[in-house]
């Protein structure tokens, strides 16, 4: 049975394609964004994410860790206990622990036990015309999930659900390809236009993704191009320039999202054990949002600020 | 807003209540000197012919709507033939820390020398507490239940659309005429039905000469009156008052007067539950609009400043304040008139007209707290409807409300009432269904459903007060499975129903025999036809209600049992109470583990709601059918108002992890900050009890505002509440506000006094709540992704 790492299903999602949505995030993803604010969604498999304040140092984790190693976080302890390299990611402690200070991020899913929860909201897809959007980490990744993203998609399909697939397009065409014949939207992510830069900041070139997203457009599955709006790291004018040159000459209108940089994932590092690296980043002000809509505009193009 | 309205509503929202003794002197005055020489309802109309004849005539100064309860706005009257304030009661009421009353030394005077010496051992309060049995004294005390009628009359009524289409000299006219068709040889009921129908008479005349008495002081104002525009004013409203009530009216202007004396009479004849309110009022208006707009004698916007003075005139009346235990908790100026916009008319058309987006830019422009007000949404009701609303609901005021008149109108159907009936009713009070103007539908008293829990796990035996007050339906230790636990709860619901309805019995007769509604009879069908009484099961319908309190606490702590208990054997049964009885001192773990792991309702998780409709199913069997002493049926809401607050302090430690003694979960929705996946998870549980059984559940949500923002967040709101209301719901509002700026509000209350919130079916000033509803309020789930 095909199975996929779900991290979360979130029901009421108004900021990921048209209407009320499902959202379902997928794990894993080959980029390194340092301004994820889905940082626990990066590794395939499962992670602990532990919120200290919460911890009511019951030893109730302490008992049940298989090889021992869990401990209350402090100082003596990380997240995955004393030899984080011999934590099984199990779960064991996640499931003890009252309070709910531990979680196991990533649990594997069949595309049924998946679709009894999408199935859950129907009434509301269909009052709003809304429908699932599967993100992640990165949905469309051969050899992971999309085995199971297919599989569901095929499944809202034959439930008349609208889906979107969120996607950075770092992924073979051939599969984009596939996911476009059974999926009504894409939510593909543009973060730089220069090569070089992207590779240096998220860690892979952007050529392919570029390229994909040239292709898809060719196809009958409808995109909106977002663009994260991170200050310091693409906002300049040179950036967004060739953003909306290039999304202007795409073969068919995709509208542009421009979505603002926020700080709201960066308590979840902490919660992983990890630093956020772009603690000192500001968000962007209101005036300097707008005037960067204003400047897609004049190429044609269709603004929307958010989601 | 024009100026006028402007200083009209700062008059109303910065003047203090206070309480004004005119109302018990007079009618304390007119009892001493009367009493034994007529008939029960004849003495009552006459009674209010004596208050319409000698209370205070007030007329503000810029005033187009006028008459007041009291001498003058904000004076709030009361009730000593019903419940009679102790000195102790006044001193409370003038000093409590939230919604007081200012009381004069001369109240003080009034009541000590006169009003007391007098009703003390009269009133209904007084009366019906002796006759009483202890087995409910012993439940009362405890908390079980509550009991409305022991300090406000039956109420909850609204007007239907007759006040509008004749006057009250045409009511003299059908009152005669049944009186001249009895039958008083082979109708053994004949002289009391002649007796109720002359203190109908009666009651019109009353109004009608208190009508008279406003056009008489308008008309001398107008003679002294130096401006010209206020003085051609004035003599308009003489002319009104001479009109209307006596005469049907036949303008805009004359009807909103008409309606407004109706609801003075009902509020001074009793202070029945809930007050009195127009219902349908976008419907009632709109002939009176269009013709207006077409001969030219209004145009939009003086529709408006009359519907805004019209709004003013409600919020000058705060609700009666109580007596006893509730004078320092009761924490409301509110009473509850629930005005209802759109909905269905009568021949199942959609019912929204122009009046009805005219009165939703009132609601934004007022946003005072009276009166309420709510959308009746129909599959049939416009979007641009319900879009309009839900911009008025963003800006966070808690109005308006909103309700499925489609559920409304089934509901009303399963108790009986024909369809047209049912369309023309709507929903008053809370969220309580009922036919406007054809329905007597009692509320009889809030259910403490988790304190019967808490009983059946100590086997009948109530550790707070210490007695014995159900039967003994098993140690919890016995207990082999959650099924034997739920029959024991069931078998102590039945049990405590039986009780309550035994007072409940008690009240409904000393009221039918006590204290008639003559007035309120008279506009109330079939009050006249029948020559019986509202309060005596004159009306077309007579309903009681029994509200059940507590659906989110009691699911949870069911779930709780049998999930670690029953299910996983993590937990025994006698761990579990011990850590009840201790309040979890030293069981923080476990405490967070019934927090934490079991199943929650509010989740759209079956293992949680398949046990709340089991819950809600047994109360409903227990109560349902079961006749009232006015010839009619029980039925149950699910609604608590303020009183989860109450129930809760009288309560230990649930399995749920809750405190002792903290809030229960109020109306249907679920126990705060235990909704984890978001709105759409709500209305999915709350949806699962079957609503068109009851007759009103009360579900509460709470939105931050930045999801609500642009177009978007209009059609998401809207689109929510299509899907909630497609699964026959009854009702939801919204709270829109920010945690924080709720603790800015209790941090700072004087610089947020004018912060509304929706607390529990009706919209209250923040800094007006008690402490613990204030922090209940900012507890509550801020809706993940919001």
């Amino acid at each position: 049975m095909t199975t996929g790492v779900v991290f979360n299903i979130q029901r009421f999602a108004v900021h990921d394609g048209p209407g009320i949505r499902t959202t379902v995030f997928l794990k894993g993803c080959a980029l390194g964004c340092p301004w994820c604010h889905n940082p626990e969604s990066r590794p395939f498999g499962p992670v602990l994410s532990i919120l200290p304040e919460r911890c009511v140092v019951c030893d109730a984790c302490i008992e049940v860790c298989p090889p021992g190693l869990a401990r209350p976080p402090g100082a003596d302890s990380t997240i995955y206990g004393t030899d984080p390299k011999r934590c099984l990611r199990c779960g064991a402690c996640a499931e003890a622990c009252p309070s709910g200070a531990r979680t196991l991020v990533g649990r594997a899913s069949t595309v049924d036990s998946l679709m009894f929860d999408l199935d859950k909201d129907r009434i509301f897809y269909d009052e709003s015309g809304g429908g699932v959007t599967f993100s992640g980490g990165e949905p469309v990744t051969p050899g992971r999930n999309v085995e199971f993203l297919l599989a569901a998609l095929a499944a809202c399909r034959v439930r008349d659900y609208h889906t979107a697939v969120d996607t950075s397009g770092h992924a073979p065409r051939e599969t984009l390809l596939a996911v476009a014949e059974v999926t009504d939207l894409f939510l593909y992510d543009l973060k730089l236009m220069d090569d070089e830069l992207h590779r240096s900041w998220v860690g892979v070139g952007n050529r392919l993704i570029l390229e994909n997203l040239e292709a898809l457009a060719a196809t009958d599955t409808e995109i909106w191009v977002r663009v994260p709006l991170i200050p310091g790291v693409n906002d300049d004018e040179r950036n967004l320039e060739a953003t909306a040159a290039f999304v202007a000459s795409l073969p068919k209108p995709c509208p542009i999202h421009l979505l603002p940089y926020h700080r709201i994932g960066g308590d979840k590092y902490r919660r992983l054990g990890e630093s956020y690296p772009m603690d000192q980043v500001l968000p962007p002000s209101r005036e300097h949002t707008g005037a960067i809509a204003a400047g897609f505009r004049s190429y044609g193009l269709e603004v929307k600020i958010g989601g | 807003m024009r100026d006028r309205v402007a200083q009209l509503r700062q008059h109303s929202v910065e003047t203090r209540p206070f309480i004004s003794a005119e109302r018990a002197r007079l009618l304390t005055e007119f009892y001493a000197a009367n009493d034994g020489k007529y008939s029960v309802p004849v003495m009552r109309a006459l009674a209010f012919k004596y208050l319409c004849g000698h209370k205070t005539i007030y007329i503000g100064e810029s005033e187009l709507i006028v008459g007041e309860r009291g001498p003058e706005p904000l004076a709030t009257p009361t009730f000593p033939e019903l419940t009679c304030h102790s000195l102790e009661d006044l001193e409370i009421l003038d000093s409590r820390e939230k919604t007081s009353y200012g009381v004069s030394p001369e109240v003080i005077e009034a009541y000590n020398e006169t009003v007391i010496p007098y009703w003390r051992g009269r009133s209904i309060r007084e009366r019906a507490f002796q006759l009483l049995p202890p087995e409910w004294h012993d439940a009362y005390e405890a908390g079980i239940f509550t009991e409305f009628m022991e300090q406000r009359a039956p109420g909850h009524t609204v007007a239907d659309g007759k006040i509008y289409k004749k006057g009250l000299l045409e009511f003299k006219e059908e009152i005669a005429a049944t009186i001249v068709d009895l039958d008083f040889i082979d109708d053994p009921e004949a002289y009391d039905k002649r007796e109720q129908l002359t203190a109908m008479d009666i009651a019109a005349d009353s109004l009608i000469f208190l009508a008279q008495r406003h056009a008489e002081m308008a008309r001398q104002l107008a003679e002294v009156e130096l401006d010209e525009g206020r003085k051609a004013e004035l003599h308009r409203i003489a002319r009104n008052c001479e009109r209307v009530p006596a005469h049907a009216p036949t303008d805009f202007w004359e009807a909103l007067q008409a309606y407004w004396f109706y609801h003075l009479g009902v509020i001074t004849e009793l202070n029945g539950w809930d007050s009195f309110n127009p219902g349908h009022l976008d419907q009632h208006l709109e002939p009176f609009y269009v013709k207006g707009l077409d001969d030219g004698s209004i145009d939009r916007e003086d529709a408006k400043e009359l519907l805004e003075c019209f709004w003013v005139k409600f919020n000058n009346h705060p609700a009666p304040p109580k007596v006893g235990v509730t004078a320092a908790e009761s924490g409301t100026y509110t009473d509850f008139a629930n005005i209802n916009l759109g909905g269905l008319k009568r021949d199942g058309t959609d019912g929204v007209n122009e009046v009805s987006y005219l009165l939703l830019e009132v609601i934004d422009e007022m946003h005072i707290l009276q009166p309420s007000n709510n959308i009746q949404l129909s599959r049939k009701t416009p979007d641009r409807f319900l879009k309009a609303a839900a911009k008025v609901i963003r800006n966070g005021y808690g109005f308006p409300s909103v309700f499925n008149a489609d559920s409304v109108v089934e509901e009303l159907l399963r108790q009986g009432k024909t369809v047209e009936d049912a369309r023309e009713g709507g929903t008053s009070g809370c969220v309580e269904t009922g036919a406007f103007g054809k329905e007597a539908y009692i509320l009889t008293g809030y259910f403490n459903l988790v304190k019967i829990f808490e009983v059946t796990l100590n086997n009948g035996w109530d550790p707070r007060t210490g007695k014995q007050l159900g039967p003994e339906t098993g140690d919890a230790d016995d207990f082999e499975s959650i099924e034997e636990l739920f029959e024991a709860w069931r078998t102590q619901v039945h049990h405590f129903v039986d009780i309550k309805l035994r007072g409940n019995h008690v009240f409904d007769r000393l009221y039918a025999t006590a204290a008639p509604a003559p007035l309120l009879s008279l506009i109330t069908d079939d009050c006249i036809r029948k020559g019986k009484d509202y309060n005596d099961g004159g009306a077309r319908y007579n309903t009681s209600y029994i509200q059940g309190v507590g659906t989110g606490t009691l699911t949870d702590s069911l779930a709780a049992i049998q999930h670690l208990v029953f299910d996983q054997r993590s937990l025994s049964m006698k761990e579990l109470l011990e850590a009840l009885d201790s309040d979890f001192e030293d069981q923080e773990k476990l405490r967070q583990l019934l927090v934490n792991k079991p199943p929650k309702y509010g989740n759209d998780d079956d293992a949680a709601d398949d046990l709340m409709v089991a819950c809600f199913e047994a109360f409903y069997e227990a109560v349902e059918g079961r006749p009232n002493a006015r010839g009619g049926e029980y039925h149950i809401n699910m609604l608590p108002t303020t009183c989860h607050i109450y129930f809760g302090s009288v309560i230990g430690a649930t399995p749920d992890g809750r405190h002792a003694s903290q809030p229960l979960s109020e109306g249907i929705s679920p126990v705060q900050g235990s909704d984890r996946h978001g709105p759409t998870a709500v209305f999915k549980s709350a949806a699962k009890m079957d609503h068109i059984k009851t007759g009103g559940t009360l579900l509460n949500m709470k939105f931050t505002p930045h999801l609500l923002a642009g177009d978007d967040g209009i059609d998401n709101l809207s689109s929510l509440i299509r899907g909630y209301f497609k699964m026959d719901s009854h009702h939801v509002q919204f709270n829109v506000v920010t945690a924080d700026a709720l603790r800015e509000a209790q941090a700072r209350p004087d610089e947020h006094r004018h912060l509304i919130v929706r607390v529990a079916g009706y919209s209250d000033y923040f800094c007006d709540l008690s402490q613990a509803l204030q922090d209940e309020i900012i507890a509550r789930t801020e809706h993940e992704g919001f």
